[in-house]
């Protein structure tokens, strides 16, 4: 019988009540009584030098509350970088400064020049029209290879070059992985592109700034996955308000996918406008304005080598990775090609010796951060796709070589820092070929042929490292912040609990979730636990959601807070039942005493915490709430093994995805209907990566894909019915709860699935054909199969951000 | 969007008389131009709605056998509408989503002549008649290049009218994000001759392929496609989603699979 409460029980999404009938309160929703609106003047020109703006028309405008300019904003931080990377000689990374509004340049289409400040939207808009700004257009950096180049333009006067860092991990390893690569029986190269992507949450970012002038105090209503670190951020480093003196509201947020971690100049505006002006001032950003300004993801031009001695096991593996940056660093931009990039280089295998190379590159694009999967896609893309060529170089069967290869020994200390604690790939490798019926394979593929299409079979494993992070370990690798992660669990008198925790959800449905533990640890109902985020007024400092962290590093520290209410509860019940502490048991929302028909039932020792008549006050103080904070010693590591089949229509280069099946080890699961639903999504947005989306610059900087007439969401009719599993579970050894993350791993794992089986199918017509770059549009697959446009032979591109001319 | 004068006018004269104004433009359903004077990147003081004007809507056939389609007409109301011709219907139903069909009109389609439209292809492969308040005009006239047509500033599509050939069908094959056709070919098989359209594909805009339409003529099946080579790529359109070899190539690929589906 399935159950129905508590861990692995799957009840409805309480939130989707509100969510489904229009009644969710997003940031949008919130109006502050006599708010202003405000426009932003952005560029139309990738890389300029700012003349003049001349602002006096618009300042005219009947209606326009202030117009702003860089000059307004003399004394104010610039956007702060969360994460230092130190380059191969030991140096720090090159760290330009993020106005908040563009100062005597600007440096991409969409960059922010002015803002006007107006009493309705579309008085902003008419007066942003009427600014006017004399810009000097300067050659656009696009080519992250010739951007490192002495002679190229900067997108940084200040700074040496365009050059961010160049990173080596492990450099130590350097030389040992190349006389590896010289010794190999055999070396399988592949160049190929992680194309860059644009995050599309469906509820687009809105800011509102209120100021109060009886305490002089701020409050930022914000679109944000972490409010807390948007705080810090804000007050500590760009407007100087103290953390007391600023709250972060993040309400119900209509997606995420990482491009709201980040602290954004509207942010900052806002806030700061509405102290100026005092009054409060929104923005809700346009379509076309997330487009330009929302943070991008992956655009890495990488070489992989896969070294293998005779008998096919892996010797060593070096990558060469540029990796965008875009105009300015975001917050955690530096990480995402290293930290969250380098150390999954291992993958699923033993590969004793690896190296990987990372330069960023500063370029006249939006910039780029951590989007769903940050890092680890591209990683795991690049690996997978080099093992299944190796496998096609030598006619052996693309399974095996993994199966080969495997690590089996756990804990697994990899070359690149990491240490997995647990897992079973060979289990999950199992489970899949299970789910495939692979044996029927070739009977499908001749059905598909005898209706005159190329089935393939596309195989691929992945391990992420997410759950992040430990502190300790992270500000050794450079970030300015710690990642643990707060609950407070408040106990009113009547039995019901509210926790306060620091994780966010913008999707994930942690107020289903989450009181499936405590339900759990007190035996009570779910519908008396409730969850509340998002709030820096009332939940302790947290770090928000990202990297696969909330149940892992969150749901830990509402466990820890959890288990302090039950100890003190105890105390409290054992004083009202004249018993020893230790005797108390806590079992189905009843106290009992071991060995004795004893009993109290919550309800009552919570209301003796509020109503401390009979009560131990000598001993313990009344009442009934717990803080904890939580920091992970290790990250949790997923891993799993995914397959599809595609069929490729010869004509025209079509890809259909038949199936899809998903072979993921999360560990303990609590709630099966969630996890299902975050691996569609992320599978989703996998598939999306590979065959359709693709953020496109021209050579002169113009975002080519600004709009959904160009940019390619999948539908639901581009997907197949997904076969998604995860009963191959090893419990994660160092957290409370046994978990691992499992919001990533569907984008993670799946571009190399469709990729690996696109070849294939093509290889069954006779094309052979190294290697396409996603996403592999009709256009694309055609053109491998005449012959013209296959990568992979040392032909990538140096931008993954194609033009019309010739990479479509 | 900005500030503009919306008239509503229902009847045809007093559409006619509103459109006189220089500054004022024909509002059919509005799936383009609304969006585009969202996006601020159109503009006129004054707008005239045609959506009020009863008399330039629905279907009927005339004495020669033709559909005729009022130009207010929406996408939705000719799939339900056109059974005479049902490949006419099956292409009104294949455009857009279902809010772009039931709001946007043939008219509106035929005056804006998107070079990737639906409807082009089937008004010319049809050797269609458009219809404004004064003339008509044939379609192998109307259609003048991207965005361009034979009607004159203020003139109002009234009436499209369609001789239903013996045999038809539209292939289209999709542009994966906005949907709209990458390349699509409508076929049609007329007792004295075969015509084959062309959208999507051409920097001109929708064009009639003469080497396909001889060479069925002569013998109306795909074999007689294979046997050509593709048209030229010369002033075939070259973007993000494929280059002007691949459209050319899609071109034969489609007529070929248009012919297909009419036999």
């Amino acid at each position: 019988m399935p159950k129905d409460t508590g861990i692995g029980a799957s009840p409805k999404r309480r939130e989707d009540v509100r969510f489904l009938t229009g009644k969710g309160r997003y940031t949008d929703d919130i109006n502050v009584a006599g708010q202003a609106h405000v426009v932003f003047l952005r560029s139309d020109v990738a890389h300029g030098t700012i003349n003049g703006i001349d602002t006096a028309a618009a300042e005219a405008m009947e209606g326009v509350v202030g117009v702003f300019t860089a000059m307004d904003f003399d004394g104010v931080g610039g956007i702060p970088c969360g994460w230092q990377i130190t380059d191969r000689e030991g140096n720090p990374m090159q760290e330009p400064k993020h106005p908040i509004l563009a100062e005597g340049k600007v440096r991409h289409v969409g960059d922010p020049i002015a803002a006007v400040v107006a009493e309705s939207v579309s008085i902003a808009r008419d007066a942003c029209e009427a600014i006017e700004v004399d810009i000097t257009s300067l050659p656009a950096v696009m080519d992250m290879k010739k951007a490192v180049q002495a002679d190229a333009p900067k997108v940084h006067d200040d700074l040496t070059s365009n050059l961010c860092y160049d990173w080596g991990f492990v450099e130590d390893n350097r030389q040992a992985v190349d006389d590896a690569i010289k010794s190999a029986a055999h070396v399988t190269t592949l160049e190929l592109v992680n194309n860059r992507l644009i995050a599309n949450p469906m509820e687009p970012r809105v800011a509102v700034g209120d100021y109060a002038r009886h305490d002089d105090s701020s409050t930022l209503y914000t679109t944000s996955q972490n409010p807390h670190v948007i705080r810090l951020l804000m007050g500590a480093f760009v407007l100087g308000i103290p953390e007391h003196k600023l709250r972060v509201v993040a309400p119900d947020v209509g997606g995420g996918f990482g491009t709201k971690i980040f602290h954004y100049a509207e942010e900052a505006f806002c806030t700061f406008a509405a102290k100026q002006l005092e009054r409060p001032v929104k923005w809700t950003a346009s379509r076309s304005e997330a487009f330009m300004s929302d943070a991008h993801g992956r655009d890495h031009v990488t070489k992989i080598e896969l070294a293998l001695d005779a008998d096919n096991n892996f010797t060593a593996v070096r990558t060469e990775t540029y990796a965008n940056m875009g105009a300015y660093l975001s917050t955690f931009a530096p990480s995402v090609p290293t930290w969250l990039h380098g150390t999954l280089m291992a993958g699923n295998y033993k590969t004793p010796l690896v190296y990987v190379n990372v330069k960023a590159v500063f370029t006249n694009t939006v910039p780029v951060d951590a989007y769903r999967g940050a890092g680890r896609p591209e990683a795991t893309f690049q690996l997978e796709r080099v093992v299944d060529k190796a496998a096609r170089e030598l006619g052996i069967d693309p399974v095996e070589l993994r199966r080969q290869n495997f690590i089996r020994e756990f804990p697994y200390q990899t070359p690149v820092a990491v240490e997995y604690d647990t897992g079973d790939y060979d289990a999950t490798m199992d489970k899949l070929l299970e789910m495939i019926d692979r044996d029927g394979f070739e009977a499908r593929r001749k059905e598909s042929e005898s209706r005159g299409k190329l089935r393939g079979l596309g195989i691929n494993c992945y391990i992420e490292a997410c759950g992040i992070a430990p502190s300790k370990l992270v500000g050794q690798l450079g970030a300015r912040a710690g990642l643990y992660e707060s609950a407070t669990v408040r106990v009113n008198a009547t039995g019901g609990l509210v926790v306060m925790t620091g994780s966010h959800s913008h999707g994930q449905g942690h107020e289903t979730s989450f009181p499936q533990v405590i339900a759990d640890m007190i035996g009570i109902n779910e519908d008396q636990i409730e969850i509340v985020h998002g709030d820096t007024a009332n939940a302790p400092m947290g770090m928000g959601t990202y990297g696969s962290r909330s149940l892992a590093v969150g749901g830990s520290a509402m466990f820890r807070a959890t288990e302090k209410i039950i100890a003190k509860a105890k105390k409290i019940a054992a004083h009202i039942m004249e018993a020893s502490d230790e005797d108390i048991e806590l079992k189905d929302g009843k106290f009992t005493v071991a060995g004795t028909d004893k009993e109290l039932a919550w309800g009552d020792v919570t209301l003796a915490a509020y109503v401390p008549h009979n009560y131990p006050l000598e001993d313990l103080e009344p009442g009934l709430e717990e803080t904890a904070f939580y920091d992970p010693n290790n990250f949790t590591y997923p891993a799993g093994a995914y397959a599809c089949e595609v069929e490729v229509d010869p004509e025209t280069g079509f890809v259909e995805v038949l199936s899809f099946a998903a072979a993921d080890d999360f560990g303990n699961v609590v709630n099966p209907m969630i996890v299902e639903g975050q691996v569609h999504g992320g599978l989703a947005q996998g598939i999306g990566q590979a065959l359709f989306e693709n953020c496109a610059y021209d050579e002169d900087g113009q975002l080519l894909s600004a709009s959904y007439m160009d940019y390619t969401m999948p539908r639901a009719k581009d997907l197949p019915m997904f076969q998604v599993d995860h009963s191959c579970a090893t419990p994660c050894t160092h957290n409370p709860l046994g978990v691992k993350g499992c919001g990533e791993a569907g984008a993670i794992g799946s571009p190399p699935s469709i990729v690996n089986g696109v070849l294939d199918a093509l290889a069954s017509g006779g094309h052979d054909v190294g290697h396409i770059d996603m996403p592999l549009t009709p256009a694309k697959v055609w053109a491998a199969m005449q012959g013209t446009g296959g990568t992979g032979d040392g032909t990538a591109h140096a931008r993954s951000v194609g033009g019309p001319a010739k990479n479509v | 969007m900005y500030n503009f004068e919306l008239v509503k006018p229902t009847t045809l004269q007093d559409a006619v008389a509103a459109l006189k104004d220089d500054d004022a433009q024909a509002l059919g359903g509005g799936q383009t131009l609304l969006p585009t004077m969202k996006a601020r990147l159109a503009m006129s003081d004054k707008f005239v709605a045609l959506s009020g004007v009863a008399e330039i809507r629905g279907i009927c056939t005339d004495d020669d056998g033709r559909i005729c389609i009022g130009g207010g007409t929406t996408h939705a109301d000719v799939a339900k509408g056109a059974t005479d011709y049902p490949a006419l219907a099956s292409t009104a139903a294949r455009i857009g989503d279902p809010a772009v069909r039931n709001r946007g009109t043939i008219g509106g389609s035929l005056a804006n002549n998107d070079p990737s439209a639906c409807y082009p292809a089937a008004a010319l492969a049809s050797n269609a008649t458009i219809c404004t308040p004064d003339r008509e005009i044939a379609a192998d006239a109307y259609f003048q290049g991207m965005f361009e047509t034979a009607l004159e500033e203020g003139e109002i599509i009234t009436e499209v009218k369609f001789p239903v050939p013996q045999k038809a069908a539209y292939e289209k094959f999709i542009q994966p994000a906005s949907r709209f056709p990458l390349v699509a070919v409508f076929v049609a098989k007329f007792s004295d001759g075969v015509r084959v359209a062309v959208t999507g594909a051409s920097s001109d805009g929708v064009f009639r392929w003469s080497e396909a339409e001889a060479a069925l003529s002569d013998n109306f099946s795909a074999e007689a496609i294979l046997g050509l080579s593709a048209p030229s790529s010369d002033g075939m359109i070259s973007d993000l989603h494929g280059d002007a070899t691949y459209r050319a190539h899609l071109v034969k690929v489609m007529t070929a699979r248009a012919v297909k589906a009419a036999i």
